[in-house]
């Protein structure tokens, strides 16, 4: 059994390229290049040459997904063209090499396009002068109050005038005092006197998030962003120009104050927020996380991520976190115990249960080796397994509606992958209900990015939890009598009083829930921060995400735990690596056949989709 | 004696000339509209057909028109970078937002010969096939603009605007918009910016050339208001015969602001290059008051650089017999044209003239320049922004006897971080080279006033 992975669906266009020197080096670089925001094709500008040629340009405003405005001057450079004769033709040297005629004016590299035979020069002393300028004047008014910035350490103006700066500031006159401590809305503080005005949040909000927020009254050097009068800047993707502000003007009142930036891990991570999956920068020190900040992916979320995904992190360091194993004893109380004692007590109930009388409700925010494992457990158990649809608001930028960080991979997993025989296992394939959408050979492909149809988000979204009213009724009917429950409360998919009625309740979670207490069994599992693991999202990617944080006390990643309980219950040995196990998945489940976890990368890899229209 | 020679200003002040349609009739008006729009295509040699627009538009190229605002582009060129076949309406905007310091020769035409300007716009609009068209005008001119818009409902009522003017089968509407009291909408893309708008930033060129992408990313042609006035005299007597008026390279005439320390300050239409800027001075501005002797000229509005008195500028000479020679001139013997002007450093700009006596104080004369620069910089690209306010603030310090010695070598060197194609718009310059000429000419004003000073605080100490 292969899969047919048609990497060629869309014909690739031919770039037409045209040919640069940066600072003698002569390259070739694409004519256009696409418009950050229409994605039109648009002249190729001298900073992507510059790129192109590995060569950095200093800049502030400049951002590649904005559109350009070229007010900071600091990417100016000088540059030449191939002097033209009276016939048009390009004048040649004695070497036959065409003369270059240098532009008395300097220009923006971020704005200006190249042209054939173009000589760029980013290194002379001129272009160095004009920086200093440009620096000299930016710093000019500035409070230069770093110590307490929450910016320093990723600040532009730091960073530059390492190169660019001088030791003392030449001017003794008084500055240009601004508001300082803007309350801009509910997330954001403005220090006008920081701001650079370099317009990128104004950029931002209006071209991307589509609301004309930020503007900047008064002139000259007398010039302060602010906002709408009497409306606060409360979008949800205000945090972004936190990011984008390349000095300490904007700032998130969730982080400001917090921690010296210098001083926080970043750990590569993915949003758990929805099924987007905007891949993340875990920021952490001690074992404390502080913030979210977005990770380019172009494929998911470019540089972008919302508000409530971003400020959606607290509830991990939360001191009422399960911690401790714990099983009810014979006198219905709890008591702990150890992580073997605790399996083996799993185990034992698992075993002792008849065939037929067990099922397995595992959350989809379980990573996809997790939900592999519970479904190879349902399977040799003869047990149903679902998982449970958590749906809210979307918008029609990042935010999903559907709240399930791996909606796909649980749908994988436990309805839609008819066909998904395990591929080496002699299990027999566990019965599923119809399905709109089938995981197997023969694919369309999704992957390298191209986003699978909006009908499979839909169709996932209704298969996921299709069985719950099965397994609420095998309860109340007493068939099913023993319930597994990974990451969900129970309460809300079954209601309360239908888990009174099981024998055996084995629940991992992360936190307190109503469920919880009516344990018989209580694992204490981990944030995604806490450990390794991946996702499917939506557009059927598969992203994984690193670990940050130490989990509290005796937590431990379910991926481990699940496998010492496959082989408590069946004696088999599944990797005990995250790495091992998830190449055991994707070699035993269809639509995850070619994938490797070294193969993810940093940016994830699509899965083999389609959708059957029945 | 120099004479004046008045072509755009040769009724405006006559007794009894006024405003009104009727009064502008009398005198000719719109006689060179009325011929314009009934120029029947003719066969060119080649055979391609030239329309009545496109012979405007070859007379404008023809007569070798510079604008009048400042930068002094040639006109018919300007008006060739239009593409006509973008499938984008072309728009027309008069610039009227004149804020250039020392100059006001634009409000004399809009204030007594409005209809003159309207003749202008509509023969350009027709020329470069524009159906809309604004005249930007500063927030200031509020009479001026009452005054258009009067006219305008005259022009409409009776043919010269509207629909199907004067039965030629071309429409053409033209509104009036007043800006809010900023000297860089004068700027034509800042004024394009405005006129959408929004605030008044210059916009970066490439791409955002008026010609392509202009008002509402159309293509866009922004003319001074005495150029477009002075379309209608091209017209009037044809490109070529204009073209013999003036200097070869800035030919016509042109109106001139003198103001300053002179007993006659006004304006003037001179023929250009046929008068000096002594006779400007002297004969036509009457002169400095008694006792006093000349100091400086800036000859330009007051962007431009300031010329001292008895400076000597080496001018280029055409002979009669084709021979180049190089002549040298006294400040006062240079001729009133873009080219003399530019050889000496400097630039007719706006055709504003300041005058300086030897009562005058340099330092203060150009605190005020550098703090109204400072005031008006728009504050969207850094080294103006910061620079301009900077520079104000030393000069204020220097004229308040706080200078330091090495402020005037501080001041060029803040104009060189800003001068010379490093911001978006000519502003840049505007500020910067005042500056540089300045202290440059009269460095030991700038160093006295530096050196007179106490210092107010003890250096630093060393590392």
């Amino acid at each position: 059994m292969s899969v047919v992975t048609n990497h060629s669906t869309t014909a690739v266009p031919v770039v037409k390229t045209l040919s640069v020197s940066v600072n003698g080096r002569w390259l070739a670089v694409p004519q256009t290049t696409a418009h950050p925001l229409t994605g039109q094709p648009v002249a190729t500008t001298m900073i992507q040459a510059c790129e192109i040629a590995g060569v950095t340009v200093p800049h502030y405003c400049y951002h590649a997904k904005l559109a350009v405005a070229g007010n900071c001057r600091m990417c100016l450079v000088e540059f030449g063209t191939p002097a033209l004769g009276p016939d048009r033709k390009p004048i040649l040297n004695p070497d036959g090499t065409p003369q270059i005629r240098k532009s008395p004016r300097p220009a923006i590299a971020c704005a200006t396009p190249v042209s054939p035979g173009m000589e760029i020069y980013t290194n002379t002393p001129a272009v160095e002068a004009m920086r200093r300028g440009v620096l000299e004047f930016l710093l000019l008014n500035h409070p230069l109050d770093c110590p307490i910035c929450d910016q320093a350490g990723e600040c532009k103006l730091q960073e530059y005038s390492v190169e660019y700066g001088q030791a003392a500031s030449r001017s003794v006159d008084e500055k240009v005092h601004k508001p300082k401590q803007v309350d801009l809305g509910p997330r954001i503080v403005l220090d006008d006197e920081r701001c650079i005005l370099c317009s990128r949040c104004i950029r931002f909000t209006r071209d991307l998030a589509g609301d004309d927020a930020l503007g900047i009254v008064q002139r000259g050097s007398h010039s302060t962003l602010t906002h709408y009068p009497g409306r606060p800047f409360d979008h949800n993707y205000t945090l972004n120009t936190v990011d984008i502000c390349p000095v300490g003007a904007l700032t998130s009142k969730d982080f400001r104050f917090q921690m010296r930036v210098w001083f926080l891990q970043e750990t590569k991570s993915v949003c758990t927020s929805c099924a987007t999956g905007c891949n993340l920068l875990i920021g952490s020190r001690e074992n404390k996380i502080y913030r979210y900040v977005p990770r380019q992916n172009d494929r998911v979320n470019s540089c972008w991520m919302c508000d409530s995904g971003r400020l959606n992190y607290k509830w991990i360091g939360r001191s009422d976190r399960l911690t401790q194993c714990q099983v009810r004893d014979a006198q219905g109380q709890m008591q702990l115990r150890t992580w073997p004692e605790a399996i083996q007590e799993a185990a034992g109930r698992l075993k002792q249960a008849a065939p037929g009388s067990i099922a397995f409700i595992a959350s989809a925010r379980q990573t996809n080796e997790e939900l592999f494992l519970i479904r190879h457990l349902a399977r040799k158990l003869g047990a149903m397994a679902d998982s449970a649809p958590r749906t809210g608001e979307g918008d029609a930028w990042l935010v999903n509606a559907d709240k399930n960080p791996n909606r796909l991979g649980a749908a994988i997993m436990f309805g839609l992958d008819r066909s998904a025989l395990p591929v080496t296992s002699d299990t027999a394939p566990a019965a599923v209900g119809s399905a709109d959408m089938l995981v197997g050979p023969g694919v369309q492909l999704a992957r390298s990015g191209q986003e699978c149809p909006r009908s499979i988000m839909g169709a996932a979204a209704e298969r996921i939890g299709a069985k719950l009213p099965k397994i609420a009724e095998g309860i109340g009917r007493g068939e099913i009598r023993t319930l597994v429950v990974l990451g969900e409360d129970a309460t809300k998919h079954l209601g309360a009083a239908l888990l009174g009625r099981l024998e055996n309740l084995i629940i991992s979670d992360i936190l307190p829930n109503a469920t919880t207490p009516r344990a018989h069994v209580l694992l204490p599992g981990c944030a995604h921060a806490e450990k390794r693991g991946s996702f499917t999202n939506a557009q059927g990617r598969v992203q994984k995400f690193l670990k940050a944080v130490e989990p509290p006390g005796q937590a431990r990643p379910e991926s481990e735990f699940l496998v010492e309980l496959v082989r408590a219950v069946t004696g088999e040995q599944f990797p005990q690596t995250v790495e091992g196990l998830f190449n055991r998945m994707a070699k035993e489940t269809v639509a995850f056949q070619g994938i490797t976890w070294a193969g993810l990368g940093d940016l994830g890899q699509g899965i083999a989709v389609e959708v059957l229209k029945t | 004696m120099a004479q004046e020679f008045r072509l755009i200003l040769k009724h405006l002040d006559q007794p009894g000339y006024t405003p009104d349609l009727e009064c502008y009739l009398r005198h000719g008006g719109y006689e060179v509209l009325k011929k314009a729009v009934s120029l029947a295509p003719v066969s060119s040699s080649d055979g391609r057909t030239i329309t009545g627009q496109d012979k405007i538009r070859q007379e404008v190229k023809l007569s070798g028109l510079r604008g009048r605002g400042g930068a002094g582009f040639p006109c018919g060129v300007k008006w060739g970078f239009i593409d006509h076949k973008s499938g984008k309406p072309i728009y027309l905007i008069g610039n009227a937002d004149e804020s250039e310091p020392g100059t006001f020769k634009d409000r004399q035409i809009i204030h007594k010969d409005p209809h003159q300007l309207l003749e202008g716009m509509i023969l350009a609009g027709y020329a470069n096939q524009v159906q809309l068209a604004y005249i930007y005008i500063r927030g200031e001119f509020m009479e001026g603009a009452r005054l258009l818009n009067r006219a305008l409902a005259e022009a409409r009522s009776n043919h010269f605007l509207g629909k199907n003017i004067l039965g030629s089968g071309y429409d053409l509407e033209i509104y009036v918009h007043r800006g809010a009291g900023a000297y860089i909408c004068g700027e034509e893309t800042g004024l394009i910016e405005s006129l959408e708008g929004k605030r008044a930033y210059p916009r970066i060129k490439p791409p955002y050339f008026p010609a392509v992408l202009g008002l509402y990313q159309c293509p866009t042609i922004v003319n001074n208001v005495e150029t477009l006035c002075a379309v209608k005299h091209v017209m009037a007597m044809g490109g070529a015969e204009y073209a013999k008026l003036g200097s070869p390279n800035d030919p016509g005439t042109r109106i001139v602001c003198v103001s300053g320390q002179v007993k006659n300050p006004g304006y003037f239409e001179i023929e250009i290059g046929k008068v000096t800027l002594g006779e400007l001075i002297n004969d036509l501005a009457g002169g400095l008051r008694e006792k006093r002797k000349l100091k400086a000229v800036i000859p330009g509005g007051s962007s431009a650089k300031v010329l001292k008195a008895g400076e000597k500028f080496k001018l280029k000479h055409r002979q009669a017999d084709g021979k180049e020679v190089v002549r040298e001139v006294d400040l006062l013997d240079l001729p009133y044209d873009a080219e003399s002007l530019a050889a000496a450093g400097s630039m007719c700009g706006s055709g504003a003239v300041v005058v300086l006596d030897d009562s005058a104080d340099v330092v203060e004369v150009l605190a005020n320049i550098s703090e109204f620069y400072a005031h008006e910089s728009c504050g969207q690209c850094t080294p103006c922004r910061e620079g301009s306010l900077w520079m104000s603030k030393i000069l204020q310090r220097l004229n308040s006897g706080r200078g330091r010695p090495q402020d005037a070598s501080e001041l060029v060197r803040i104009a060189g971080q800003i001068s010379g194609g490093k911001t978006i718009c000519a502003f840049g310059e505007a500020c910067a080279w005042p500056v540089e000429s300045f202290v440059a000419k009269f460095k030991n004003d700038f160093e006295a006033k530096g050196a007179a000073a106490e210092p107010e605080e003890p250096e630093p100490l060393k590392p």
